[in-house]
């Protein structure tokens, strides 16, 4: 007799984890300055480049400011940009594809040959351009990055748009009298969101790591701006000498960045079935 | 009122067959016409090109004699298709569906037993011949003038169809809708419609 096991399915309660520990990592970054025992900011020469220890649990870095409160203050700056970037790159890249999708002609051509000459330049070079042109500031390295990141999202939303938009309820709808904003609100939207949410979701980490990425170049977070690639920037030259300074804003990438994406794939498990792997 | 097809020619694209060849025809308002060709003659297309949604090649589509696309808003010539399933969005949950439609009559949805169970669920979780009857009854909203009836009941079985045109007939003869049924079964037309009309291969 031939036997068939069923595999129990776990997505729910993986999204319950996953979605648990992002939530707890926002409200860490959101609390931070409430929950840090020392000022990020305040030097203590006294105390500089301490090992971790009792008194500071991460160390100090060489202006002896406590790793593990500009660690955890590093996160508001990091991980809150990083999702400012997620959403205004999502809702910009995806407008961009919808009026591509929908309407076509001259303008979808013009707008795509654009995203064409975006994507087809290395992305991060171009983000090194426009933030050193707009000089530092965290602000800055979003808006950059921003420029160089809707056209996969414009991409994305328009094929998905130009493949619902030919379906005949959309014919149906437009029998029935509904107008252009009416048909792409109730029934373009509703059936791409899943898509767009998910990319946009695993787009998360990859953010964060970009700009960690220009920060750590100095062309992000300015000085004394507590922030993990600064951070790690400035701990470099002592890799040797005093690991924890680097050690400590380095995990606190690899983790958030982990926990994002395992999220992000989760997700995607849920609202995209169809993409999942094996 | 008369919806009237004008020397109609179309076809898909440059490079495809011509479909439909100088093709005319008349309905109104009281009648019935049937529309028999088989598959491949351009049923579909010519209903597609009357509701104003493929224009043609050549010829004109008019309602009342003005042109159907100079009709703003709701299209008083609605369709009913042949495959339910591909014409309702699958992210709307069918009480919605009925909400696309011009003011629904409790009587209409009545008429066809949908029953009030069904309208709080998905598309996905409804069989066939129900969601045929959401669209039956999405197309009859009140300013409906003309109804295009496309191989509407061929997935169903026996009892449903006639129940189906039953009502349909009833409803299209107290409202004096125009129809225009398509399908491949001559004794369901025979039945059905008031006049019948062969497409010949062009």
């Amino acid at each position: 007799m031939r036997e068939k096991k069923i595999v129990k399915d776990y997505t729910k309660q993986k999204m319950l984890v996953f979605g648990v520990l992002v939530g707890m990592v926002i409200l860490i970054a959101l609390f931070a300055p409430y929950l840090t025992s020392y000022d990020p900011y305040e030097q203590d020469l006294g105390n500089a480049l301490l090992p971790p220890g009792k008194e500071h649990l991460l160390g100090t870095d060489r202006y002896g400011r406590d790793m593990l409160s500009r660690v955890m203050v590093g996160a508001q700056s990091t991980i809150f940009s990083a999702l400012l970037l997620v959403v205004v790159i999502t809702v910009m890249g995806s407008m961009i594809g919808i009026i591509c999708g929908y309407h076509g002609g001259k303008l979808d051509v013009f707008l795509m040959r654009l995203s064409d000459i975006f994507l087809a330049f290395p992305g991060m070079v171009f983000a090194i351009a426009v933030a050193s042109v707009m000089s530092g500031g965290i602000f800055n390295a979003v808006v950059a990055l921003a420029c160089i990141s809707w056209p996969k999202y414009a991409r994305i939303t328009r094929s998905q748009v130009m493949a619902i938009k030919n379906m005949p309820y959309i014919e149906a709808a437009k029998l029935s009298g509904s107008g252009t904003l009416k048909i792409i609100r109730k029934h373009i939207l509703p059936n791409i969101a899943g898509a767009i949410v998910v990319t946009a979701v695993l787009d998360i980490g990859t953010m964060i790591m970009e700009i960690a990425g220009l920060s750590f170049l100095g062309l992000g977070a300015t000085p004394p701006t507590a922030e993990w690639g600064s951070m790690m920037s400035n701990g470099r030259s002592m890799l040797q000498t005093s690991p924890w300074v680097i050690l400590a804003p380095g995990t606190a990438i690899f983790l958030t960045v982990m926990i994002f994406n395992l999220a992000g794939d989760t997700m995607r498990d849920i609202l995209d079935p169809r993409q999942r792997k094996g | 009122m008369v919806l009237e097809a004008k020397e109609i020619s179309f076809r898909y694209g440059k490079e495809s067959r011509q479909i439909l060849n100088d093709f005319s025809l008349q309905i109104e308002s009281h009648e019935r016409v049937g529309i028999v060709a088989p598959s491949g003659f351009g049923k579909t297309t010519f209903c597609k090109i009357l509701a104003g949604y493929e224009m043609p090649d050549q010829g004109e589509v008019l309602l009342d004699g003005k042109p159907l696309d100079t009709y703003r808003g709701y299209c008083p010539v609605q369709m009913i298709w042949q495959h339910p399933e591909q014409v309702v969005n699958p992210r709307l949950r069918m009480r919605e569906v009925l909400k696309e439609g011009d003011e629904i009559g409790e009587d209409i949805i009545e008429g066809l037993g949908i029953e009030e169970d069904w309208k709080k669920r998905f598309p996905a979780e409804i069989s066939g011949g129900e969601m045929q009857r959401f669209c039956i009854a999405r197309a009859l909203g009140k300013r409906t003038k003309f109804l295009l009836a496309d191989e509407i009941s061929t997935m169903l079985d026996l009892i449903t169809q006639s129940q189906l045109w039953s009502f349909l007939i009833e409803e299209v003869e107290r409202r004096e809708i125009g129809l225009l049924a398509v399908s491949h079964s001559m004794p369901l037309l025979e039945r059905v419609c008031t006049r019948i009309c062969y497409l010949e291969k062009s």
